[in-house]
């Protein structure tokens, strides 16, 4: 196919983007053991002292907790109203549809400090909402809705409608189609969109600062407040060294059972 | 594309609709005199729960460390369970305040006066705070925490903002602020300086000294010309900045690191440095005096748990307590009975505490407004212009 | 591989289809446009100077600062530049690597290689973000190992930036490039085309949608990014602060409003442009 010379060239840059992309995340799992509070280079020395402060944390884990839950609420909500959306769009003609599309995509796509300073204004001028979890939900779900949408739409395209057509001439209810031949070709979209859609919820934070309440802190939030506190930095290390690598594993299980790789979409 | 044109259009005519519609001709309001509120009469039974809104290090639960905490013993005494809402920046509180959903904030200066006159805040009944009599006498009364005598809230306590280097690269012991201003470029790319427009009223200070002929006489009451001239030596000392600081881990890396060498500080910082023992900083007063915070305890006007909020400014400000989170956050403590019970002897010698020649150096962060907050007269330059002067110096 | 046949709606697809798309556009519209639409109405009122409090008087002055302020604009066009070279950077990286993973790579191999580049994602962005800072400063890795660290400023904030959204422009790239067929490249050499012929003129037109999908989230996010900026980036302003700044620090958020407009306006044209190439099926 490639010449040998192109195939090695794309393979060392592959090796150097690689590096690039990790050697960061090295250095933070070198901090997360650093005796230093301050993240200075080089390290000043070994340390699990970090790793104990983090365990016994009532905050991170409470905010761990609420990023949890938010995560789940959003996907929920992304996964019934994305799929509902990609259904629509991909197997039907109407009206619209383009329109359609554009608006899903929309979200994601406006910078965050515009969709946060947005949903904020409305949720506390125009409508006088007091702020809380169901807000910061509803702002999450909003652009995790896409994810789904862009996976599930995909993978439809791709599967094209002969089975479901199949289906139908030997007497099938649409919802009967539904659950025994189109679900389960589409179960990998959804597991991989799911996942994904919970990734970029657990991570975000500007939409999440401007419709957080009082008592609600996500780990973003509690992240970014306590890195402006006098002994708590190195703490952060240990929580993100530790997120990264549990994050392998549903990476890992999105990539499997979400079949074609080819159909991952953000 | 046409009918999408037409559609552009119609949403743009419904838009231009909806505008109209929504607004009004309502009068701006004044700033002249703070809305009539009452402070609360008598003490009552605590509500249960209180949300306050905190800078990092005040209101510490043992959530991020289990030795370091006095709000356990607080909600035990007084069965009023606390919520902490880090506040990042003096905005940030005010901002948090407005929405009426705390009942307290621990404000410095520069957001106090904004809290008052926006009625977001109450005037505070100090007979009702037991351990405010013997709050250090000159925090009391002050022009950022108290108008035409009434208190608004309760001292906590007390910084002011140093100048700080590297001894190893910074080698002549500099004593004025001119080191970071007309002399930065010794050190250019390696100057720090807080990030915020309130740090504006460092330059004047300084130019209150050097040049006298501008007639600045305190530095959050500036004219138009007084602000330029401020804006015009920030805008030089940009030349020289490394970065801008406002959280402490940044600053203290960046001068373990030996991204900046000189500017200005906290004690706080300071003293994190010298624990890490990488580097070596000084810390110093200049000659031409420093400006500084006082931060306040405030209740909202809107507060649902004033009782619990009351509870909480006495137990803050109560000797044992205050000399805490004045050692855990590093700043004077406004409790004068504190230093009997901090950990390191000479804790408020080292931050001055009972000293009140040192602190009459110090030029409190304190809101300008367009009526010159020290009486001076009413064509000052308020707040939002200084944040778009802060941005324009930025560039 | 069909495409859905166009069906005609009878009222049972109607119905259907309603069921369908109603709830989502609802939400979508009531929650999002809606909110859109309450931003775009502040832009046009004002505040009270002292207190910050929002006044709904109409005015136009907002956006004509906005047009006229020489800071807004210095700060629009540093951003955008910003932008565009993240943009730029984002592709040069990204597009070999998803060419290897693609074509190149053994099944199992693409497998280990859309995981590891699918986990940094993962990794919170704000200690990414310090993670740089740490690399860049004058006593750190790269300093320490080649002698040369270019520090904090704009060069910072574009590596920064450039790091930070890489992921999401290789996902759709390697997703392009995965939807070549093979059979393709092999007729484009087999008729004499040299490797860098094939990609150019036949790889790269099929690819460019996956690249624009991908240019749309680099673009959109360096646009309005305002804390990684803090972070590495010295004394550099960029768009989101200013707009951050004008919310919180100025607490005025009818200007905010209006300067929120500009990224919200660039972003629409610039979907509205790419929409034609295709590139929103990718997204």
């Amino acid at each position: 196919m490639l010449s040998a010379g192109a195939r090695r060239t794309v393979k060392a840059w592959t090796v150097m983007v690689l590096v690039f992309l990790y050697a960061p995340l090295l250095l933070v799992v070198i901090n997360a053991f650093n005796t230093s509070r301050t993240f200075a280079f080089p390290p000043s020395g070994f340390t699990l002292h970090w790793w104990s402060d983090a365990w016994n944390s009532t905050g991170m884990w409470t905010s761990l907790g609420n990023s949890v839950v938010v995560g789940l609420g959003a996907t929920a909500l992304a996964l019934v109203l994305g799929t509902m959306a990609a259904f629509a769009v991909q197997r039907y003609e109407f009206f619209g549809r383009n329109t359609v599309s554009f608006l899903v995509v929309l979200p994601i796509t406006l910078p965050g400090i515009v969709t946060g300073i947005a949903l904020n204004a409305t949720f506390t001028s125009a409508l006088g909402i007091t702020l809380g979890l169901a807000t910061v939900i509803v702002g999450h779900a909003t652009f995790c809705i896409v994810i789904v949408f862009n996976n599930t739409q995909a993978r439809l395209r791709r599967l094209g409608t002969n089975l479901e057509d199949a289906s139908a001439d030997l007497g099938a209810t649409s919802w009967q189609t539904f659950r025994y031949v189109t679900f389960p070709m589409m179960r990998g979209a959804l597991v991989a969109g799911a996942i994904l859609a919970f990734a970029l919820s657990f991570d975000e934070i500007v939409v999440t600062t401007f419709t957080a309440g009082p008592a609600v802190q996500t780990l973003p939030i509690w992240i970014f407040g306590n890195l402006f506190r006098p002994n708590q930095a190195p703490v952060i290390n240990v929580v993100a060294a530790a997120l990264t690598v549990v994050a392998i594993i549903p990476v890992w299980l999105a990539q499997r059972f979400g079949g074609d790789p080819a159909t991952t979409r953000i | 594309m046409k009918s999408t044109v037409l559609r552009l259009g119609f949403t743009l005519a419904a838009c231009a609709a909806l505008v109209v519609a929504c607004s009004s001709s309502q009068n701006g309001g004044g700033g002249e005199a703070p809305p009539k509120l009452e402070p609360l009469g008598a003490l009552g039974n605590g509500e249960g729960e209180l949300n306050l809104i905190a800078w990092a290090g005040y209101a510490e639960n043992g959530s991020n460390d289990p030795t370091i905490d006095w709000v356990t013993p607080f909600e035990k005494e007084s069965g009023c369970k606390v919520n902490v809402k880090v506040g990042n920046t003096s905005d940030e509180m005010v901002q948090l305040m407005r929405t009426g959903q705390y009942d307290g904030v621990s404000a410095s200066g520069d957001a106090s006066l904004r809290l008052i006159y926006a009625g977001d805040v109450s005037p505070v009944n100090t007979s009702l705070v037991p351990n405010y009599s013997t709050i250090t006498p000159f925090l009391k009364d002050r022009p950022w925490n108290s108008v035409d005598g009434q208190m608004y809230g309760i001292p906590h306590g007390w910084g002011a903002n140093l100048l700080m280097y590297n001894i190893a690269d910074v080698t002549d012991a500099p004593d004025s602020w001119g080191a970071v201003f007309t002399d930065a470029g010794k050190y250019k790319g390696k100057v720090t300086a807080y990030d915020s427009p309130i740090y504006i009223a460092d330059a004047a200070l300084y130019l209150s000294k050097t040049k006298p002929e501008l007639g600045i006489k305190d530095p959050y009451s500036l004219t138009s010309e007084q602000l330029d001239a401020a804006v015009e030596l920030l805008k030089a000392q940009k030349e020289n900045i490394g970065e801008y600081w406002s959280d402490y881990t940044k600053a203290v890396q960046a001068f373990e690191s030996g991204t900046s060498v000189i500017g200005t500080t906290w004690q706080v910082i300071a003293n994190l440095i010298g624990t890490d023992n990488k580097v070596q900083v000084n810390t110093v007063l200049p000659k031409e005096g420093a400006t500084g915070w006082s931060d306040t305890w405030m209740v909202s006007s809107k507060a649902a748990h004033p009782n619990c909020m009351y509870k909480w400014m006495d137990w803050i400000t109560s000797p044992e307590i205050n000399a805490q989170v004045a050692e855990y956050f590093g700043e004077a403590p406004a409790q004068s009975k504190a230093c009997d019970h901090t950990t390191e002897k000479d804790f408020c010698e080292i931050y001055h505490a009972t000293d009140e020649k040192f602190a009459a150096q110090i030029h409190y962060w304190t809101t300008p407004q367009k009526q010159c907050v020290d009486g001076s007269g009413d064509n000052c330059t308020a707040y939002d212009e200084w944040v778009d002067k802060w941005q324009q110096i930025k560039g | 591989m069909t495409l859905a046949a166009p069906t005609s709606l009878t009222v049972r697809r109607r119905a259907a289809l309603a069921f369908l798309l109603v709830p989502p556009m609802a939400w979508l519209v009531v929650a999002y446009l809606g909110s859109l639409a309450v931003l775009l109405v502040s832009a046009f009122w004002t505040r009270n100077s002292f207190t910050g409090a929002v006044v709904r008087t109409f005015t136009g002055d907002n956006i004509a600062r906005v047009v006229t302020d020489e800071v807004f604009r210095a700060v629009t066009l540093r951003t955008v530049g910003v932008a565009l070279v993240v943009t730029v950077c984002c592709i040069v990286l990204a597009v070999p690597l998803g060419l290897y993973m693609a074509k190149v790579a053994s099944p199992r191999m693409r497998l280990v290689l859309v995981v590891a580049v699918t986990t940094p994602l993962w990794a919170s962005y704000l200690v990414k973000a310090y993670a740089w800072r740490m690399l860049l400063s004058p006593e750190g890795p790269l300093a320490w190992g080649t002698g040369y660290t270019p520090g904090y400023g704009l060069t910072a904030t574009v590596i920064t930036l450039t790091y930070l959204w890489l992921p999401y422009m290789i996902i759709p790239v390697f997703a392009a490039f995965e939807r070549v067929p093979d059979s393709l490249i092999d007729a484009s050499s087999d008729l004499g085309a040299s490797d860098a012929s094939t990609l150019r003129m036949v790889m790269a037109p099929l690819v460019f949608p996956g690249i624009v999908a991908g240019s749309i989230f680099t673009f959109s996010l360096s646009l309005g990014d305002y804390i990684a900026v803090q972070i590495v980036g010295g004394t550099t302003q960029l768009l989101g602060n200013v707009i951050y700044g004008q919310l919180v620090t100025a607490n005025n958020q009818p200007l905010a409003a209006a300067l929120s407009l500009i990224p919200l306006t660039a972003i629409v044209l610039y979907l509205l442009a790419m929409r034609r190439t295709g590139a929103l099926e990718n997204v």
